[in-house]
């Protein structure tokens, strides 16, 4: 028998039927369906972290002080007072660091920012101009914090889209003065809206000799500025691991040591990972629970095949007289299941699919953009497992029509 | 040429054994037109079941053209039947959603066939229904529903056309047509060989087996009466 041959009788078997055959495509569709939305959902969920995560700065590695120990009591890391804005600046060298594109160090401390009547608590972080680079702080109106304030100590503060809001609602700050630990610092620009990353949006920035002067009350032995961290950014992706090298290499110079390191640095890729983690046990979940309906919808299958190899009995028994093989009849079942399953898949896919664009831009978990994410994959994994599953469910139906006895098929009522 | 040796068939139901032939020999030559009979029970749907290759023999031998049918596997007995016999049945046995010529092309989808359309078409023309093609067996009459069973038996061209009470569902006029049908295809030289427990179907006959509790008990030969009500 002729594929083609295979193929239109098996449509036109499976079209003699529509009802029937619509239910149990019914199974597969919604199955399918759900796979694919929890994948793409999923996914985008993924892909949405990861970006909240690099928006703070790609090919971010942090440099912190390690642990102060005093009296046998650890401090914890990023308690010593070990890094200075020499060492971020050391760091920053084409010769000893080539993997190393820019370096910002940054004090972070929290205050009470007052402006007029309205008030806030809020991060307060000491950076350098540096920092608008590597953490990707864009200025919306008005200046960053330049060289010159740094080398002043100039009080002026640079504030986020949602502390200017909280403070001063829609008028524009710039020109203004806000109040942060009693002293008057001049707003001299806002930040962009950072939607997507997050840690970034409740903060003001000072620079960091204004910070470590006026704001904090840490010293360092050395009599140089100490920082609470630095941010580094490799060149690129691939020379992370080379940066990582050249940082301790040049720190442990600097800070002459021969036994342990007195800092720690860290990646983001550990966070993302983290997440990425979590996110896919979830996913794994879900998509085991959709499974489930979906190989629900396969039994429906058998179940129908079963019936209608029982109805088609005499059909069979007609078929094989007239010269079908034994694979004819095999085959001609085994199609049905598999045009049933594999159309479902189809079907399901467009059904699946069409949830992203309806949950694209809403908000559907927390209050971040949902961004479904769809690749080819999902399509072919969808497709090829919905093929599998009625190779699955049509083989014993389809075997037990080819192996029926011509005369017991033909006698059968 | 079918020749058959000290054939036997038992089924077996349970724990009991029931014997529908119990050592049946008998040859037919090529082009012979044979008929039958016998009272139900007699044995001879069990023999017409296994000449046809639907089934094969608990015992003895069954030489069709030459090859043992007793040692042929699955496969190549259904080539068989799709090849060398064209079975017409008491109940027509044609498929219900199919029009006439998708059924008689159906014997030509198996097997390596060419030119399906226009040879089904052939086959349906010859046996009378040449403006009915289109129809679906609900919508022909008893006789026609018979003549598509003929044409689906043809269309490969077997040697060998076997009739199973082919009027048994039918008045006697439509009846008379079919027998006419089967005569001239005995005349064009395709052994015939029908199943009947009526004498007037068996007297179409140039031959007359008769049978009882699965045994031949008379083989004789005779003129054929020529069908009364030709095409």
């Amino acid at each position: 028998m002729r594929p083609l041959d295979i193929l239109r009788t098996a449509v036109w078997s499976l079209g003699s039927n529509k009802l029937r055959s619509g239910l149990t495509l019914l199974g597969i569709i919604i199955g399918v369906t759900a796979v694919i939305a929890l994948m793409t959902i999923g996914r985008g969920v993924q892909q949405g972290i990861t970006a909240r995560i690099e928006s703070q700065g790609a090919n971010l590695l942090f440099v912190q002080p390690g642990s102060t120990t005093s009296g046998g009591l650890s401090g914890g890391q990023g308690s010593a007072s070990s890094l200075t804005l020499e060492d971020a600046l050391a760091l920053v060298d084409p010769v000893f660091a080539p993997s190393v594109e820019a370096a910002a160090s940054q004090i972070t401390t929290n205050a009470q920012v007052v402006a007029g009547r309205a008030n806030t608590n809020t991060q307060v972080i000491g950076v350098t101009p540096e920092y608008s680079a590597v953490r990707n702080a864009v200025i919306e109106t008005g200046r960053f914090i330049s060289p010159a304030d740094i080398q002043g100590n100039a009080q002026v503060v640079v504030l986020s889209a949602s502390v200017s809001e909280d403070l001063f609602g829609l008028l524009s700050p710039v020109g203004q003065t806000v109040r942060i630990n009693g002293r008057r610092f001049a707003i001299v620009g806002v930040l962009e809206d950072n939607t997507v990353g997050f840690g970034q949006s409740n903060q003001v920035l000072v620079p960091v000799t204004t910070a470590y002067y006026r704001l904090a009350s840490q010293r360092t032995a050395q009599g140089g500025v100490s920082v609470q961290s630095i941010n580094v950014q490799a060149a690129s992706q691939e020379v992370m691991g080379n940066a990582e090298l050249e940082i301790a290499t040049i720190l442990r110079l600097r800070h002459r040591i021969t036994g342990d390191d007195d800092f720690v640095i860290s990646s983001q890729q550990g966070l993302i990972e983290t997440l990425n983690e979590t996110t896919t046990a979830l996913v794994v979940f879900l998509g085991t629970v959709a499974g489930i309906s979906l190989f629900v919808g396969g039994i429906g299958v058998m179940n129908i095949m079963l019936v209608s190899v029982t109805e088609r009995t005499r059909e069979i028994g007609i078929r094989k007289a007239i010269g079908a093989k034994r694979r004819d009849i095999l085959f001609q079942f085994m199609t049905e299941a598999v045009i049933l399953t594999i159309s479902g898949g189809l079907i399901g896919l467009v059904l699946g699919l069409s949830f992203g664009p309806l949950l694209n831009g809403r908000a559907v978990i927390g209050n971040r953009p949902m961004e479904t994410g769809f690749s080819l994959d999902i399509a072919i994994i969808a497709l090829v497992v919905s093929g599998a599953i009625g190779l699955f469910s049509g083989i014993y139906p389809a075997l037990r029509a080819a192996r029926m006895h011509p005369i017991d098929a033909l006698r059968y009522e | 040429m079918i020749e058959i040796n000290n054939v036997s068939k038992v089924y077996r139901m349970g724990d009991t054994e029931l014997a529908a032939l119990g050592g049946v020999s008998l040859t037919i030559a090529d082009g012979e037109i044979v008929a039958f009979m016998g009272a139900s029970g007699s044995g001879k749907s069990t023999l017409m079941n296994i000449l046809g290759c639907l089934d094969v023999p608990t015992s003895g031998r069954y030489i069709l053209n030459g090859e043992d049918v007793g040692t042929l596997s699955d496969d190549r007995l259904a080539e068989i039947r799709n090849t060398e016999i064209g079975f017409i049945f008491q109940t027509y046995n044609l498929l219900p959603r199919l029009t006439a010529l998708a059924n008689v092309e159906l014997a030509l989808m198996y097997g390596d066939s060419k030119n399906r359309r226009q040879r089904a078409l052939d086959a349906l023309e010859r046996v009378g229904l040449g403006d009915r093609v289109r129809h679906r067996p609900t919508e022909l009459s008893g006789g026609q529903q018979q003549r598509v069973g003929i044409a689906r038996a043809l269309v490969k061209s077997p040697g060998i056309l076997l009739a199973d009470e082919p009027t048994g569902n039918l008045d006697s006029r439509s009846g008379d047509e079919i027998m006419a049908i089967l005569q001239e295809l005995h005349q064009e030289g395709i052994t015939v060989i029908i199943v009947t427990h009526e004498t007037e179907i068996a007297d179409h006959a140039n031959r007359t087996i008769t049978m009882r509790d699965g045994l031949v008990v008379a083989d004789e030969a005779h003129a054929a009466v020529a069908a009364t009500n030709g095409l």
